[in-house]
């Protein structure tokens, strides 16, 4: 008995805790999803009311739900996060991938030197490094006056408020996200492999397609999975770099929210994004478990 | 394969990427030396920002409120997050173990505007429930800031329990230890460095957040990065490079220290290790 009331002494807090900072929130939302907007604090209507006559009345709305659809503001800046999602992602792919691999194949020390050179920006402040991006990028960044400088252009490029500037501000962010789970793969690769099939006669184009790639490719769920998932919510980049056609769901999202005041609303977008992130975060999950288990 | 050379494509692709990932940073430590007060033009080398800063009281009241909240919020979170990851390695089975394995790793993957919206309509809805949390404030930031980062804690303690070796765990029990004393005295020493990386994490993650602290702060309670994104967002300004360089060198400095420090102890337990059995 000692045993089994001291196990829930350990159980318990995080437990309870997490019910109720992470769980119940998400009733909450999908709860305020079905109320009315109104102009008061908080501004939405309760669901749930007593009638004069002592009965509880529910009074639910599927209206904003409605509303996401006869918006285009809501489908575009969802298709729009999505695509900006996926194809920054494909770059960090193409940019990481080699850079793993470089590093994978170095020796211990620069490894572990180049290791260092990945994680640091890591630890180093999001918000301030989106930040930086823009003394490289804007009119008057180092890029342009390098490029006026070697006459290659004659009048700065915009990049800054563009969507190009929210492509580069997602690939700087999150590339070392894409190297590590990648890199953590091709270090434990089986090195015979390659070795038996260029013993073979296999040329090493065809070894890296027939056998480095597939084996990698655990690495390369999980790295593409940790930069597409929270890209898709991204506020800050789009926010600081992108223009005002660059519409990513984290962005209507805090408008909604801090300009508009509608929270109903504003719950809905949030929960449809919630239901669409199911798929990649269980996708996610589901390699987590199986690398786990091996 | 190790040591052989590499083709001169990678390298130079590495090369390209980790000066993409250095250059900004670079750059805007090098022009908050700058003393012109246009960000474009170089005007010579000067501290004068750096000095400005220490005279902005809105700038050192946030920072005293995000270094409060981050040191709050880094301790709660180890030990929730020590608990939990005790509890998923040792105990196996209990009722709620899905779930609590579900609830530590989803905040991972959950979109931080997701989780912000969802904990500001909880604290309104506890409040017109309960008449708590009556203002949103630093303790709504500080507990918002332990729910995401107790993930990071799980996710970095975990490994270490799961390795820790019982069998000395045992053996102290076995020589009339309680179960907590042999855990304190045994398992806790050598799980030290990742409660220490966890708690790093969490204090850093806490100390960078803006888009979750927006949301459960009220209007008295502004943290570092919510000052710093009201001033950015109107574009480059020479006192924010000189704050941003300040906080890039004092958390790169404590990352480095603090990674020297456990790869010495590391060295310095296998050594010792090896000695005595």
């Amino acid at each position: 008995m000692r045993q089994g009331s001291a196990r829930w002494l350990l159980i318990l807090p995080p437990l309870v805790f997490l019910t109720v900072f992470f769980l119940i929130p998400f009733a909450f939302a999908f709860k305020i999803s079905l109320a009315d907007s109104i102009i008061a604090i908080p501004p939405f209507t309760s669901l749930f009311s007593t009638g004069p006559d002592g009965h509880l009345a529910i009074t639910a709305t599927l209206e904003n739900y409605r509303y996401l659809v006869t918006d285009d503001v809501y489908i575009l800046s969802y298709v729009f996060s999505l695509r900006t999602a996926f194809f920054a992602t494909l770059i960090c792919l193409l940019i990481g991938y080699p850079m793993a691999y470089a590093i994978a194949r170095a020796r211990r020390f620069t490894q572990n030197v180049l290791l260092l050179l990945i994680i640091l920006p890591f630890w180093t402040s999001f918000l301030l490094r989106v930040y930086a991006l823009e003394g490289i990028i804007s009119e008057h960044g180092l890029l342009n006056k390098l490029l006026l400088g070697l006459g290659v252009i004659h009048t700065p490029l915009a990049i800054m408020n563009t969507s190009l500037a929210v492509y580069i501000g997602i690939v700087y962010s999150y590339l070392p996200f894409m190297i590590l789970p990648l890199y953590a793969t091709l270090e434990k690769l089986d090195m015979t492999l390659l070795e038996a099939a260029a013993d073979l006669g296999t040329r090493p184009w065809r070894a890296f397609v027939d056998i480095t790639l597939p084996l990698s490719l655990p690495g390369i769920i999980a790295g593409c999975m940790l930069v597409f998932i929270p890209a898709i919510g991204e506020f800050v980049i789009p926010a600081l770099l992108g223009g005002p056609d660059s519409l990513m769901i984290g962005r209507v999202l805090w408008d909604e929210f801090f300009d508009n005041h509608n929270w109903p609303v504003a719950s809905a977008v949030a929960t449809i994004f919630l239901v669409l992130l199911a798929g990649p975060i269980a996708l996610y999950q589901h390699y987590q478990m199986k690398d786990q288990a091996q | 394969m190790s040591g052989r050379t590499l083709p001169g494509g990678l390298i130079a692709v590495l090369g390209f990427g980790l000066a993409f990932l250095y250059l900004p940073i670079v750059v805007l430590v090098a022009y908050s030396f700058n003393a012109s007060s246009l960000v474009t033009v170089w005007g010579g080398f000067s501290t004068v920002w750096y000095g400005r800063l220490l005279h902005n009281p809105q700038v050192l009241h946030a920072a005293s409120l995000s270094l409060q909240v981050g040191v709050t919020a880094a301790s709660c979170a180890v030990v929730l997050g020590t608990l939990a990851a005790v509890a998923l390695v040792r105990i196996r089975r209990f009722p709620g173990r899905l779930l609590l394995t579900g609830m530590v790793h989803a905040p991972l993957v959950v979109p931080e505007i997701i989780t912000g919206i969802t904990l500001l309509l909880l604290f309104v809805s506890m409040a017109q429930m309960f008449g708590w949390p009556r203002h949103r404030d630093a303790i709504t930031i500080i507990l918002a800031h332990i729910t995401f980062c107790m993930a990071y804690v799980v996710v970095t303690v975990q490994p270490r329990i799961a390795g820790a070796d019982m069998d000395l765990e045992e053996a102290a029990m076995d020589l009339g230890a309680t179960r907590l004393r042999a855990f304190v005295d045994i398992t806790l020493p050598l799980i030290a460095p990742a409660l220490i990386s966890g708690w790093l994490l969490c204090f850093t993650l806490s100390l960078d957040d803006l888009v979750i602290s927006s949301f459960v702060a009220g209007p008295g309670s502004s943290t570092l990065p919510m000052v710093i994104y009201s001033k950015v967002k109107l574009g480059v300004s020479p006192d924010m490079n000189a704050l941003a360089s300040l906080v890039i060198l004092l958390v790169a400095a404590g990352v480095a220290v603090a990674g020297w420090q456990m790869r010495r102890a590391e060295t310095r337990r296998k050594k010792e290790g090896s000695v005595l059995f």
